[in-house]
């Protein structure tokens, strides 16, 4: 199987500081896999920079064989590849149906469109409406996004990601921030997307990680540590040490 | 040619004492003072009045111009400005616009519309050569006072507790409440502080640039050039931003006539295009 | 089941972009004053290209996002270019000169779009000043062309469509004025209710996540730009074909700023904020100038110190009230079911 997204020696430098070092991840299509590691270990800025948010300070990126290190953000996009934020990066005055339809009308190209009326098009609306039935958001459709609770707006965050029918999906810590009794509806959507979307996930969340992954990539200090399945990585007492601590270790 | 430099380093000196107001207050306050042109105004109005008709000397008229500027500028920034902070940088336009249209209307009625002289001393009248270069006396004085002032104020900003505190307030206001600096007074000081340097340089400015109703329209936007291009986290920045400013005006217009005003355009956008903070601002904040 | 779903969206989002009963009532309100007001023809003349001016800037301003104390540069080089096109009978029919003046301010729209793509609020507030101010300065320094501080002398415009000639009373100029604001005016509603319309107020919510999904937010915003600028552009071509007369002052500061206030009193965002700000303005401009001739600068800069510290969205609240109540009276007359015409992009 080969790797649908692969970096190779990417490096991020802000003036003195490292955010990542040669790092060379490889995730294979289909994969489950997760990114993780102690905090400032530069896990988002990987994704910010895989995404084109970040412009690496070295290295290259391949998105199925192709190098996309010097594509524009929106053009990844529309390459296959999207993410989530860890926190919401949503459209406040719009709703989620407006939200969701205008990622679907960008993906089908019609988003530049400017002289039909949104909604003319009825393939769009069938796919709105679907989405919006399985993420649960049919009865918050027409209400303001800034004025839903934040369960919700983590929701439409993962749904506006899916509505880009993307090959690679990039999670950032979907359940942060999310209420307890509403995490399961977070984690059912990411445990019930199609195999052969790629998921790359970033999470604390242990018992998350090991029941969703099936490879673990630990970064520290913005470099590649430990990577391998989860029982490797799991048995492995550098990545213990790693989190709690040398000076708990004997 | 040296003269021109002369005359372009008596100007853009002239231009940093106007416009270094104005840079610490977007830099502290993150507040965009379209306005502060009319304090400058406010300053040389106040100093013809003193000078032309109270008969002040012309050396006791700049002081006091600064000392009332000063305190009209704390009034306002108490009763009006502090209304205003938290709101969008677009209102903040709106709002200082609209006392910029006020000021110059109010002065109009009250002073009349025609460009107004302040009556200079003899002793700063005309001009003497040394090795060549004409040197005119008024602007050798704006270049010794404006050069003092500068001196003076970075040494308030890097050796005085004030100083200190007022850097701490520009670079987070938040934590410098947590640590008990009174931001609130070092806004009002500072605001006031500035708005006298603006009046002190109207004062010293008018003999330059005319002093008229319409000077805070029509020096905006050499104020506003020289915080973009300065930036707004040092007194350098902006120093220098005046000098370069200052020079290539007065020689542009000197060298070539018909673009002259479009050289200081030109050169705020350039800045601009690549380096939209400013040339001197820290890669980081806001 | 889910295909009545379906339906009911694909229903509200068709009924949302439908003519509202106010919108009727407000354009047969300015045909009527064609036949009701002959004597105030000459001020709706100048209500009318300063409405189409403004609803330019709201294109911009209130659906992209973009702050502009330049507008008024695409303004004055239309201004211009239509003056020197019937002066020099270059194109002697206005409806064609206008269509020329708006694409020669397209290009200085399109050239510096790149200009506010980067940067903050105040980067764009720096830039598009400099930008009108340089016009201002070129126009100035080619006083063989444009007339410099005097202006442009000698200007005779042709009749519209070869038929119409205009008339010393402003009758002819309002309809001219009215009919061209109706025109881009549908335009302009029709690209805002489109999938185009959305991508700007997306951007404008949050570009970052805009071209997340995949939006090339920098073209979009090079887009609406450019179609402002050609709004701007005709806007101001209207005003010299109305005056033949053209001068400096088109470019001047003073007249981006009471171009932003016009916007600020009618309200951003809804595309009607121009056209009401601009009635409200021109009327208060009158009055003002009848009582304090030279001095009404004054008071309009004491408008906007009000504005802003009674607040900008509790100002427009207290349109919306009025326009809610104008909804609620005109329900009583009709059997419509459309929804409340809350404006898209403003707060609920």
């Amino acid at each position: 199987m080969g790797a649908v997204l692969e970096t190779v020696g990417l490096e991020k430098h802000f003036g003195g500081l490292t955010a990542v070092a040669g790092l060379s991840l490889k995730i294979e299509k289909g994969a489950r896999h997760a990114l993780i590691g102690p905090n400032g270990a530069g896990k988002t800025t990987v994704i910010n920079l895989l995404t084109g948010v970040l412009r690496p300070s070295a290295g290259r990126i391949l998105l199925e064989g192709e190098d996309i290190t010097s594509l524009e953000s929106y053009r990844r996009v529309r390459r296959g590849l999207a993410r989530t934020f860890q926190i919401n990066q949503l459209f406040p005055d719009l709703t989620p149906l407006e939200t969701i339809g205008l990622a679907i009308s960008e993906r089908m190209g019609v988003g530049a469109q400017w002289w039909r009326v949104v909604g003319s098009s009825p393939a769009v609306v069938a796919e709105i409406v679907e989405l919006l039935d399985r993420f649960h958001l049919t009865d918050a459709m027409y209400q303001r996004t800034g004025n839903l609770p934040y369960g919700k707006q983590r929701l439409l965050e993962i749904a506006l990601a899916i509505a880009c029918r993307p090959r690679v999906l990039l999670l950032d810590e979907p359940a942060a921030g999310v209420p307890e009794d509403e995490r399961h509806e977070i984690l059912a959507t990411v445990a019930a997307l199609p195999a052969d979307v790629t998921v790359l996930l970033i999470e604390h969340d242990m018992d998350i990680v090991f029941s969703f992954a099936d490879r673990i990539s630990v970064l520290v200090n913005g470099a590649l540590f430990v990577d391998g399945p989860p029982e490797e990585v799991a048995r492995d007492p550098r990545v213990k040490a790693v989190y709690l601590g040398e000076s708990l270790d004997a | 040619m040296l003269t021109i430099l002369f005359d372009g380093i008596a100007y853009g000196m002239l231009l940093f004492v106007l416009a270094c107001g104005l840079s610490v207050t977007l830099g502290l306050m993150n507040f965009v003072n379209l306005a502060h042109g009319s304090f400058a105004m406010a300053g040389g109005y106040i100093t013809l009045v003193l000078v032309n008709r109270a008969g002040l000397p012309f050396f006791a008229g700049l002081p006091i111009a600064f000392i009332v500027t000063a305190l009209i500028g704390a009034l306002f920034e108490r009763t009006l400005y502090v209304h205003v902070y938290n709101k969008s940088h677009l209102d903040q336009v709106l709002f200082t616009i609209g006392l910029v249209f006020m000021s110059v209307a109010a002065v109009d009625y009250v002073m009349g519309s025609q460009q107004v002289f302040i009556q200079i001393p003899s002793v700063l009248q005309g001009r003497f050569e040394i090795f060549g270069i004409g040197v005119g006396r008024y602007r050798l004085l704006i270049i010794v006072v404006c050069g003092l002032l500068t001196v003076g104020l970075q040494l308030i900003l890097s050796s005085t507790r004030f100083g200190s505190r007022l850097r701490a307030s520009v670079d987070d206001a938040r934590v410098a409440r947590g640590l008990g600096i009174n931001v609130n007074a070092v806004f009002t000081l500072t605001f006031a502080f500035g708005s006298g340097l603006a009046g002190l340089g109207g004062a010293l400015g008018a003999e330059i640039l005319g002093l008229d109703p319409t000077f805070p329209l029509k020096y905006m936007v050499y104020f506003l050039i020289v915080v973009t291009v300065g930036g707004t986290s040092s007194i350098t920045g902006p120093f220098v931003a005046s000098l370069l400013i200052g020079v290539a005006d007065v020689a542009g217009k000197y060298y070539v006539p018909k673009f002259g005003a479009f050289v200081i355009y030109t050169i705020m956008i350039i800045v601009l295009l690549l380096r939209p903070q400013g040339l001197f601002a820290r890669a980081s904040g806001k | 089941m889910s295909s009545s779903v379906q339906d009911q969206v694909a229903h509200h989002l068709a009924a949302r972009a439908r003519w509202r009963p106010l919108e009727y009532v407000f354009w047969l309100a300015a045909v009527a004053s064609v036949f009701l007001l002959p004597g105030r023809h000459l001020i709706l003349t100048e209500i009318a290209w300063l409405a189409l001016f403004a609803l330019s800037l709201d294109l911009i301003l209130g659906y992209a996002g973009i702050i502009s104390l330049g507008h008024a540069a695409f303004f004055g080089l239309g201004s211009y270019a239509g003056a020197l096109l019937a002066k020099y009978g270059v194109v002697t029919e206005p409806v064609l000169a206008l269509l020329v003046s708006g694409l020669c301010a397209a290009v200085l729209g399109f050239a510096t779009s790149f200009l506010v793509l980067r940067g903050s609020d105040l980067t764009r507030l720096m830039v598009t000043l400099g930008v009108a101010l340089i016009m201002r300065e070129i126009a100035n320094q080619i006083p063989q062309l444009t007339g410099g501080a005097d202006g442009l002398q000698g200007v005779t415009v042709g009749p519209i469509l070869g038929m119409f000639d205009f008339d010393i009373f402003g009758h002819v100029s309002y309809v001219y004025c009215l009919v061209v604001l109706f025109v881009l005016f549908v335009l302009a509603r029709r690209i805002v209710y489109s999938p185009f319309g959305l991508s700007l107020r997306a951007i404008k919510g949050n570009s970052l996540r805009a071209s997340s999904i995949g939006i090339s937010v920098n073209a979009r915003l090079v887009a609406v730009y450019t179609l402002a600028a050609f709004y701007a552009g005709v806007a101001g071509a209207l005003l010299a074909q109305t005056t033949a007369f053209a001068s400096l002052d088109v470019f001047s500061f003073e007249r981006s700023a009471d171009l932003l206030l016009v916007l600020i009193i009618g309200g951003t965002g809804y595309l009607y904020g121009g056209l009401i700000g601009a009635v409200i303005f021109k009327l208060m401009q009158d009055w003002i100038a009848n009582l304090t001739p030279q001095y009404w600068q004054f008071w309009i800069g004491l408008v906007l110190v009000l504005i802003v510290l009674v607040g900008r969205d509790r100002f427009g609240s207290w349109t919306g009230g009025v326009r809610a109540l104008a909804v609620g009276v005109l329900r009583r007359f009709s059997r419509g079911a459309a929804p409340v015409p809350v404006p898209p992009g403003e707060g609920r």
